[in-house]
């Protein structure tokens, strides 16, 4: 039977077996739910499939949500030449496209939780854009994105109203570097090193929707957290590590956001729902 | 809590507590009456009763009571498709309560004029917990075959389930009873790893002790 606890126990498992991190969660969800490979797989694939819907709808149909705070963002940013890079470009504007969808109430995968749900996408499919890799390889992404999401929820929280935004975004971006780091032929201990890097940089991050919503600041914070995972994964595959230990970092998050007031944690009761603007949209709605 | 509610749920935005987690709320209360409401009053307590319009909460509630899933794109337009199948919902907010921040207490009157009170709350991810039926205390989360079954509160009764479900093979995940009064009526939710068939039910239902029971699938 597969078991692990912590990111450490994954890394372990993984080089014990000379398996990807893919592997180990795959089997181990095959196990934990007493299904068949090929049904998890499935079940998997249709999940990517959902994203990749979300993203192409975002970046091509765009269209406004109920409050009219949120749409149209992804489509101004669909141009992958620019400054900045295709890659990075077009992961900042299919998280953006992924959390527009969302918030018009379109079909999209929480991933871990709705208001963060363009973060993984955003970033393995640009990914994918850039290495041309089969749909089977992001399948993989999701596996080991999985895993670690599993691993901070297990330890720590992957709920803003608990643990503030770095415990949602925060959470997506450690999932997305870690998956971004196996698709690149990283090793496992380097995911959890981008997990960690990824993680230990979004410390601190309040949640405070503008008028309750997840339209205002969580689409745009979806590009940054997916940029943010895309150069987690670039310092891990170059061999950087985060001096605090994947794991301590988890459980560095966590207490943090128990430490975080309840009036920045999804409450709408500070932050940048309590300014001046935000209170006059309020208002509005 | 496995890969997929990690990944997951697939759902309708844009938020997997307001949204997602009221439209299997919606539906799980759904198959507890048993049949399609023709009239519902909801009332939504504390964030769902701040933010339900924006997030959607109102129109994913109906949908789960119209029997649609957390992922059917007719969420959209469920408040519409309510009316036109004859279902009159009405939503009332209330403030100040000891209940979860998401919490709603449906008021239902059924097709054959049967009537249901159910409290329930969407705990997190697009999870749910039922907590009353009635008066009953009860702890249904929608992700196991679910026996419902009301008895006169006496010694007996749960053995008498529980080797029934035995005799059918059916291994029990969870178990809660709670009654109105010692003596009284009591009701019994068992939560099973395995489907429990029409034959099982049948079984059960026809043990003398029980009043009556239903199975509700999981969500």
């Amino acid at each position: 039977m597969i078991h692990f606890k912590s990111s450490a126990d994954l890394v372990a498992l993984a080089e014990k077996t000379e398996k990807p991190l893919s592997n180990i969660i795959w089997e181990w969800e095959t196990e934990r739910s007493e299904s068949l490979p090929d049904k998890v797989w499935e079940e998997m694939k249709k999940r990517l499939h959902v994203m990749k819907q979300a993203v192409m709808q975002g970046m091509n149909q765009p269209k406004k949500s109920f409050s009219g705070l949120a749409g149209g963002d992804a489509c101004k940013l669909a141009s992958g030449n620019s400054f900045i890079g295709p890659v990075v470009a077009k992961a900042t504007a299919y998280a953006i496209a992924v959390s527009e969808v969302n918030a018009t109430m379109g079909r999209i995968v929480a991933c871990p939780t709705a208001g963060s749900c363009g973060i993984v996408p955003g970033a393995i499919c640009a990914v994918q854009d850039f290495l041309h890799c089969s749909d089977d390889v992001l399948v993989r992404a999701l596996f080991t994105a999985a895993g670690i999401g599993q691993v901070i929820a297990d330890n720590a929280t992957v709920s803003g109203a608990v643990g503030g935004c770095q415990a949602e975004c925060g959470t997506a971006a450690a999932m997305a570097a870690g998956a971004v780091v196996e698709m690149l032929g990283g090793t496992p201990g380097q995911s959890a090193q981008a997990l960690a890097l990824a993680l230990k940089n979004m410390l601190g991050l309040v949640c405070d929707p503008v008028a309750g919503l997840v339209e205002v600041p969580c689409i745009k914070r979806n590009a940054f957290a997916t940029v943010h995972a895309l150069v987690a994964a670039h310092m891990a595959l170059a061999g950087i590590k985060s001096i605090i230990p994947a794991d301590e970092v988890i459980a560095a998050m966590y207490q943090i956001g128990l430490d975080i007031p309840r009036s920045l944690k999804e409450t709408s009761k500070g932050g940048l729902a309590k300014t001046p603007t935000a209170l006059r949209l309020k208002e509005k709605l | 809590m496995g890969v997929f509610d990690v990944v997951g749920p697939v759902m309708i935005g844009p938020s997997s507590s307001h949204t997602a987690g009221a439209a299997r709320l919606g539906k799980m209360v759904r198959n507890i009456l048993g049949e399609q409401p023709i009239e519902a009053i909801i009332y939504l307590y504390g964030s769902f009763a701040q933010t339900y319009k924006g997030h959607g909460t109102d129109k994913a509630l109906a949908a789960g009571l119209l029997g649609f899933s957390a992922e059917d794109p007719r969420i959209r337009e469920a408040l519409t498709l309510a009316v036109q199948s004859n279902m009159k919902i009405a939503f009332k907010t209330v403030t100040d309560t000891g209940y979860h921040p998401n919490t709603a207490e449906f008021e239902l009157r059924g097709q054959s004029g049967k009537t249901l009170k159910v409290v329930g709350a969407s705990v997190g991810g697009g999870k749910i917990v039922v907590s009353k039926i009635n008066n009953y205390d009860v702890e249904i989360t929608g992700e196991y075959f679910t026996l419902i079954a009301i008895y006169p509160d006496k010694p007996g009764v749960i053995a008498a389930v529980s080797h029934m479900l035995a005799r059918y093979n059916v291994n029990i995940a969870f178990m809660k009873v709670s009654r109105q009064e010692k003596g009284e009526q009591a009701l019994m939710i068992v939560q099973t790893d395995q489907l429990i068939d029409e034959e099982t039910l049948f079984s059960i239902k026809s043990l003398p002790v029980i009043h009556s029971a239903l199975v509700v699938q999981p969500l």
